[in-house]
């Protein structure tokens, strides 16, 4: 699969809108928290990782988690998964 | 399922309450309260004298209080001496402010070492302290200060950005807003004061003034079925249940490290997670991050966890990813586990023990409670899936409610009735604030009324049915339909909206409204989404529903309330009951 920064960005933004529509990533610092900043509780991440799922084709185990802790990060982890698959 | 024996000479440490029926028949809360010290020269009793100065005066002040672990790698060890000159600085910079006693000082932050120096410290200098739940969205934060008559705020940059700014003409009572920079430095907003340097300036030394132990000291908000959040005032002398209980209920001994997963903007979080471990003397952890399977694993092995008092929620979403994941790692000294905020199914009991060779222990209590009333002790064996026996001190019943109103114990095993508490114990609420008459219909009598269907089985172990009413709870947090109903309503397409909770799995019940539009508008994709955005900036994740459904109309009775018990009937495919008296069915 060949995925450009900008369709993982896209379909990163996707996922979060389709639980949070209100999710205004203009204003996101890709280094802060980002699931506080989007206002995400736990219930809403697990959604948003099966819709980045379906739109990317990545499960992330539970075990990853904690790699996810930012935009920039959550961007470079997919990134990173893609390119090995 | 079947009952969990305890063996007592199997147990690693004695635990505090060893025969159940002789500690009841000898406790007395007189007694009870001797085991904090008071003010100095008799001048009465404050929660933070007897969880910070009094520690910092004696042999314990050299040990770590609080044990805070931040999102990332950061990392603070507060010793008691250390949290006594802190909170002393923030009391001081209250005073030099002309904040006074019995004002009101509310909390909004994530779980950093300041909301516990805050808290602390504004109770040093007697001010009645709300920390609020820093995922709350700007309208449940503006409807809890109004209520409250907010004086100080406590909070960060990027949260007042976020969440405040937007509400504060809202809050004419609100003079000061202290701000934490969590934001590099960046100028702060007209209207707040920059924290840091204040305490800078402060000076660590702070004597309590007298303190009467029936002085409010905590607000903590609670949602109701209708009307908006009730404020639930608790007195310093609560204290003495906190710390009995922490001593019966959790078994606090003298070195033991504990961990409260709860936040201190839920009831939990500030009884267990503030006031209860630091009344002992002991270590308490604190996490700054959510729920992480493996990140709390690591955090029960490294900070040598002994007693961990957590949620339901969390103890299945663990089980999702599997006892083995606990498995890999080592808990050699945790030895005792406790659960609160949702009954406690017994499959997440007997789990427990598959990945920490550990029942875990359910709890019952309530905002209004102010601490735990009915729990499962290490001495007591576990029937999975109850609640437990009441603590010693604390009477409770199943009662029948009379048709004038009164409510009478009914005992019969097989009774299914409302859960009561003989009103009397230290920490029992004192009023909703500026709503006495809410707060009188909550008793009968003697009895205080939970709103709990329970019934007792013929040993005494209670067991938990449902709640009486249609609040929500989801993770463990209790939600009040009317706020979500009256958010929707705000939207212009609204006609009028029900909520109620979908049962799930993970997180108990979901959040699940039912929204009829007015005419000209049609229901869609679109429509949907921005409501849901819509009513999620107000309210924030937590109390925002997760799902809605447009329908026609919504059942209701004659008199017009929304049957949001059809409306759950429905949703499950159960029958719907007699209908005789509705509108639309």
């Amino acid at each position: 699969m060949s995925a450009t920064p900008e369709t993982i960005r896209q379909a990163v933004i996707d996922s979060v809108r389709a639980i949070a529509p209100e999710a205004d990533f203009a204003a996101l610092d890709p280094r802060r928290p980002f699931r506080e900043e989007l206002d995400l509780d736990s219930f809403d991440f697990l959604n948003v990782l099966i819709e980045l799922h379906a739109r990317l084709g990545v499960e992330i185990p539970e075990a990853d988690y904690g790699k996810l802790g930012t935009l920039e990060a959550i961007l470079g982890y997919l990134a990173a998964r893609l390119e090995s698959a | 399922m079947d009952i969990i024996r305890k063996q007592l000479e199997a147990l690693p440490v004695r635990p505090n309450l060893l025969d159940y029926e002789a500690e009841r028949a000898a406790f007395s809360w007189t007694a009870a309260r001797r085991s904090l010290d008071g003010l100095p020269g008799g001048r009465g009793l404050n929660i933070a004298h007897e969880t910070v100065d009094r520690h910092a005066a004696g042999p314990r002040s050299t040990r770590v209080a609080l044990r805070w672990r931040g999102r990332n790698d950061a990392a603070q060890d507060i010793t008691y001496a250390g949290l006594r000159d802190l909170t002393a600085r923030f009391a001081n910079v209250l005073a030099t402010l002309g904040v006074e006693a019995g004002d009101r000082v509310f909390l909004l932050c994530g779980r950093i070492p300041m909301l516990y120096i805050a808290l602390l410290g504004a109770l040093k200098h007697r001010c009645v302290v709300t920390p609020l739940f820093s995922a709350f969205g700007p309208e449940p934060i503006a409807t809890r200060m109004e209520i409250g008559a907010a004086r100080v705020l406590v909070t960060t940059a990027s949260l007042y950005r976020r969440k405040v700014d937007s509400i504060r003409a809202r809050l004419p009572a609100l003079e000061h807003v202290l701000l934490l920079d969590d934001e590099g430095g960046a100028a702060l907003p007209p209207g707040t004061l920059a924290l840091q340097p204040l305490l800078d300036a402060a000076s660590p030394d702070y004597e309590i003034g007298p303190t009467d132990p029936e002085v409010p000291a905590l607000l903590h908000f609670t949602s109701g079925t209708t009307g908006k959040p009730k404020g639930a005032l608790h007195v310093h002398q609560a204290i003495v249940a906190h710390y009995e209980t922490g001593r019966l209920a959790l078994d606090f001994h003298s070195d033991d490290v504990f961990w409260c997963t709860a936040d201190p903007g839920w009831v939990t979080g500030t009884s267990y997670g503030v006031i209860a471990p630091l009344a002992h003397g002991i270590t308490q952890v604190v996490d700054e991050a959510d729920f992480d399977a493996e990140r709390w694993y690591t955090i029960l092995r490294r900070e040598h966890v002994s007693v961990w008092y957590t949620a339901p929620t969390a103890v299945r979403m663990m089980m999702k990813s599997g006892a083995e994941a606990a498995r890999r790692h080592a808990f050699p000294k945790l030895r005792f586990i406790a659960s609160v905020g949702e009954p406690l199914n017994p499959q997440a009991v007997t789990w427990g023990v598959e990945a920490f060779d550990l029942p875990i222990h359910d709890n019952w209590w309530q905002t209004e409670t102010g601490g735990i009333m009915i729990a499962n002790y290490p001495s007591l064996d576990i029937r999975p899936g109850s609640m437990g026996k009441p603590l010693p001190g604390i009477e409770a019943a199943i009662v029948r409610r009379t048709h004038d109103g009164g409510a009478e114990p009914v005992d019969d095993p097989a009774f299914e009735g409302e859960l009561a508490l003989r009103a009397g114990w230290p920490s029992m609420f004192r009023t909703y604030l500026n709503e006495e008459a809410r707060y009188r219909k909550c008793f009968s009598g003697d009895w205080y009324l939970t709103g709990d269907l329970a019934r007792r089985d013929a040993d005494g172990y209670y067991w938990f049915l449902g709640r009486a009413d249609d609040m929500i709870k989801s993770a463990g947090h209790l939600i009040g339909p009317f706020e979500v109903e009256s958010a929707l309503m705000e939207h212009s397409a609204v006609h009028e909206a029900g909520v109620i909770g979908k049962p799930d799995p993970v997180v108990g019940e979901v959040v699940k409204a039912f929204v009829a539009l007015k005419a000209g508008f049609e229901p869609g994709e679109a429509l949907r989404r921005e409501l849901l955005g819509f009513v999620r900036k107000r309210l924030g994740a937590v109390v925002a529903p997760k799902e809605i459904d447009f329908v026609a109309n919504l059942p209701k009775t004659r008199s017009g309330k929304i049957m949001r018990r059809l409306l759950k009937a429905r949703e499950l495919g159960l029958p719907e009951g007699d209908t005789s008296t509705l509108e639309s069915a």
